[in-house]
């Protein structure tokens, strides 16, 4: 007789538990894992928003970290992490490249101009082929890589101060400045 | 009576319309039938990163466009359909696929409704085989654990 609830009432509990572990590892809806953590990041070779006659590549940022921030004028998102993209600036822990993704340089430009321009250099992505090498689905998207050109970590989304002090800054050697 | 068919034939317009309006998203014309199919089945197959429930072919999204754009130039360059599976797997991971793989970390996904299946029929194998015994042990007083 026990038998009979017994079963049923184990299976659900089971049930629960396994459900319970789904829910609360299953990524935030919209986050995909990126598959370029601990793998080489992609190369690139564009135009220079500043001056597209010059090309700027990955070729020239082995040796040090940098966080490569995805962005675009036509992005709202972008707009309101702007202002921690220039305290990432200040703080000169890491270089900040950006990636100007199917954007118009104009508008870009005027963009930066209007916020202020945190950016090392940045590469003017037109045709989002470079994006897609990254796995860029949605700016903002920011990427950190190490000196040897592994990819470390990506912040999907907005790069609040919290991500920036949870997640980026313990990933970073100590107080070393890497500002230019 | 009447009114619920107008409505009915509304909705049925309009279903038709949005589908219409979905066939529209994707004009691409692969220069030959063969690869037109295969462009079809991959861009159904693989889903848009940013929407996440439209297959590439269904979704309005810019980085769709440019991802179809990307199956289109692997095709045309005579790539596989499997090159550009691979390809799409490297930059957005196993989620990018609506059919996942045939790997270890996914072999629950297909290993599960087959396990299931077996565990069903153990089951109703063994309720089926105690009513039996109760039917031809009939004329015998009733066990205590027996159903009833």
């Amino acid at each position: 007789m026990i038998n009979r609830f017994l079963i049923p009432v184990v299976a659900f509990v089971l049930l629960a538990v396994v459900l319970a572990i789904g829910i609360k590892h299953s990524p935030e809806k919209g986050i995909i894992a990126s598959p370029l953590i601990g793998k080489p990041a992609p190369q690139f070779s564009l135009p220079s928003l500043a001056d597209r006659t010059h090309t700027v590549s990955s070729a020239g940022l082995r040796g040090r970290w940098y966080l490569l921030n995805v962005w675009g004028s036509w992005c709202g998102t972008c707009r309101e992490e702007h202002q921690m993209l220039l305290e990432v600036r200040r703080s000169g822990r890491v270089r900040l490249i950006g990636l100007d993704w199917k954007d118009d340089d104009q508008q870009a430009l005027g963009y930066l101009q209007q916020l202020g321009d945190p950016y090392e250099f940045v590469a003017a992505d037109h045709d989002g082929r470079t994006a897609i090498d990254w796995g860029v689905y949605a700016a903002p998207e920011s990427f950190l890589v190490n000196p040897q050109g592994i990819v470390v970590y990506k912040c999907m989304g907005e790069l609040t101060p919290d991500i920036w002090e949870k997640e980026i800054l313990p990933r970073l050697p100590k107080a070393q400045a890497a500002g230019s | 009576m009447r009114r619920a068919t107008a409505i009915c034939a509304a909705a049925a317009g309009l279903a038709l319309a949005s589908a219409g309006a979905v066939r529209a998203i994707d004009t691409t014309q692969m220069p030959t039938p063969e690869l037109q199919a295969r462009y079809q089945g991959l861009t159904h197959e693989l889903r848009c990163v940013q929407c996440q429930d439209e297959a590439l072919a269904d979704s309005p999204a810019g980085v769709a466009a440019d991802l179809r754009r990307q199956v289109r130039e692997m095709l045309l360059a005579g790539k596989s359909d499997d090159d550009v599976r691979n390809f799409m797997l490297a930059r957005y991971g196993d989620f990018v696929l609506f059919r996942p793989r045939f790997v270890l970390k996914n072999v629950w996904l297909w290993a599960a409704p087959e396990v299931l299946l077996v565990v069903g029929a153990l089951v109703a194998w063994r309720v089926v085989r105690k009513r039996a015994r109760l039917v031809s042990a009939d004329t015998e007083p009733l066990p205590d654990d027996g159903p009833d």
